[in-house]
């Protein structure tokens, strides 16, 4: 354990489940804390922040405690900022109001030029004379946001800052908080149950099911866990942090580079060693035993065939493949998966046939 | 209006006034505990504090006189004390009006509190705010319908008592001698008179200050509140 990390420890029993944890999370980065409704995310989320009382629960943030068998610091007390899934503005003030509420009472706040840059960062500048009833959804949840960042805090929660919003203000919302991920050091813990966003914004990943975290760990390794009941989906795929290497003027392409390989993807004004998020879905990846020349795929490259796994079907095989220590995802039918003879080890062309740009 | 009958208004106001006051003290907390408390003996505190809407203001006035006069459990410890006991006193009718005008306090504060809601009091807390912080920045001016609502409707309420102040207070000018007692002299005394101008007053102000609370509550709804 290193003074930069955040350890939770909490065993807090409900009707419907046990909250039961034992966690050591990133001090840096966002943690995307993903599962379905009732898997216990949310609660987690507010043991942290000291809203649930868990009796014999333990919690270290960055080297200092929050909560141990002695301790429980309460709500106010710990210099985090919280981000609520809908109308958590206080009516009776106007946006400004909203977020000067918490700063004119942290022992620490941001600086008027911090200040002013999360409001530019947020875009909420022209609406902090309104009243919240004056606002959309998400000029709301933007103004909860700065809220919260204006209090400078240690650890900022995010509970499903985005579930009330409809796919428009999500799009409208999720640039800024791309943006507070570029800009802002500070650690994330963001509770979510769309996979979108965990592949958009976090760093790491919790899944969560039952009260319980069925695995934690870097995102790129975890989501190409073959273990996890996390690929039952249309979106199972891995997601991979490149740096633009080489551009192709002429066909408007830039190839990404990967620790392992890369990828040609098409060019939205990169420059060359601009940090990029790829999401390759195992739906657009198929293997061959050779390189096939004449194929329209402009993405192949040479891979190890590492693990198969059952899918949701019993006619669909998923298939997790090495390029050159990266993982990646591809979903066939198991007769296509007989007839190749894949088994661990065996050599193959990974054929992609579609990659998302997340930026 | 003949003295006797402004001393009975002075005593009514202050009686209201000193009853508002008290009830606010005692109210706001217990209606804080009940909009918040998950017990079930919650319930049965709910149920004792509606009592007074539907008892005969006469069953509670009786109660209290047994209880604050010299034989009763208040007034028996009081003179023990060296203190005199409570009946035919303006404390007991302090006393016996808290009692009495309790639902109308806490019923509109409680439904203000539940209004609130625990989201508000959650962000407060990640806010930085302590819980009295949280209580008097948020809770308060969030409530504050409930407040005014809960004020008025009390005070009018005390004013417009009568069962109980006769049980418990008697009628001592200057002391327990309040308007609906003076009012029910008047008409006992064939004076119509002075009974009318008395009703009608009364009847005129009540209006007045309930119209008031109205017409601010739709306004207060109007800014933000």
């Amino acid at each position: 354990m290193t003074d930069e990390c955040i350890q939770a420890r909490f065993r807090l029993p409900y009707p419907e489940f046990t909250l039961e944890v034992d966690l050591e999370l990133p001090g840096r980065g966002i943690t995307a804390l993903f599962g379905h409704s009732g898997s216990g995310k949310t609660t987690l989320l507010r043991c942290i922040a000291g809203l649930e009382q868990a009796p014999a629960g333990r919690l270290v943030v960055q080297g200092e405690r929050w909560q141990d068998e002695t301790t429980f610091l309460p709500t106010h007390r710990r210099p985090l900022g919280y981000v609520f899934q809908e109308g958590s503005l206080f009516p009776h003030l106007t946006a400004r109001g909203n977020v000067e509420f918490g700063m004119k009472r942290a022992a620490e706040a941001l600086e008027p030029a911090a200040l002013a840059h999360v409001i530019d960062l947020l875009g909420i500048g022209p609406l902090l004379g309104r009243w919240p009833d004056q606002l959309s959804g998400g000029e709301r949840q933007r103004v909860a946001i700065a809220r919260a960042l204006a209090l400078k805090p240690r650890l900022l929660l995010m509970d499903e800052p985005l579930s009330a919003l409809d796919l428009k203000r999500k799009r409208e919302i999720l640039p800024y908080l791309e943006r507070l991920h570029d800009e802002l050091s500070i650690p994330i813990l963001y509770v979510t149950h769309s996979p979108d966003e965990v592949a958009r914004l976090a760093d790491h990943l919790v899944l969560m099911e039952g009260g319980r975290a069925l695995a934690s760990g870097p995102l790129t390794e975890t989501l190409a866990r073959l273990d996890l009941p996390i690929h039952q989906e249309e979106d199972a795929g891995v997601v991979l942090d490149a740096t633009v290497a080489e551009l192709d003027a002429a066909w408007h392409l830039a190839r990404a580079e990967f620790p392992g390989g890369s990828l040609w993807v098409r060019d939205l004004d990169f420059t060359v060693g601009r940090r990029i998020r790829l999401r390759v879905l195992a739906r657009d990846v198929s293997l061959a035993l050779e390189r096939h020349d004449g194929v329209s795929i402009a993405n192949l490259i040479p891979a190890t065939v590492a693990e198969l796994s059952a899918d949701a079907h019993p006619a669909v095989r998923l298939v997790r493949v090495d390029v050159g220590g990266t993982p990646l995802l591809a979903r066939l039918t198991a007769r296509s998966a007989d007839a190749l003879g894949l088994v661990p080890g065996k050599a193959v062309w990974v054929q992609v046939k579609s990659v998302a740009v997340l930026e | 209006m003949s003295g006797a009958d402004w001393l009975a208004l002075t005593t009514t106001l202050k009686l209201s006034a000193v009853t508002t006051a008290v009830l606010l003290l005692l109210g706001t907390p217990l209606a804080w505990w009940l909009a918040r408390t998950r017990r079930r003996a919650a319930v049965a505190v709910e149920a004792v504090v509606a009592l007074p809407l539907v008892l005969p203001p006469t069953v509670l006035g009786f109660y209290m006189l047994v209880a604050l006069g010299p034989h009763g459990p208040i007034g028996a410890t009081l003179q023990a004390m060296g203190l005199h006991h409570l009946a035919f006193t303006f404390t007991g009718l302090v006393v016996a009006s808290t009692l009495y005008s309790l639902p109308f306090m806490v019923q509109p504060l409680k439904d203000a509190f539940a209004a609130v809601g625990p989201r508000m009091l959650d962000a407060a807390a990640t806010l930085r705010a302590g819980p009295w912080d949280c209580f008097f920045h948020v809770v308060l001016p969030l409530a504050r319908r409930g407040f005014l609502t809960a004020i008025t409707l009390t005070f009018a309420h005390t004013v417009g008592e009568f069962g109980v102040v006769l049980m418990v207070g008697g009628n001592i000018p200057g002391e327990t001698r309040v308007l609906s007692i003076a009012i029910y002299d008047h008409a006992e005394a064939m004076d119509y008179a002075s009974a009318h101008l008395l009703a009608g007053g009364l009847l005129a102000a009540s209006f007045l200050m309930l119209f008031t609370v109205y017409f601010l509550n739709r306004r207060y709804h109007v800014v933000h509140v």
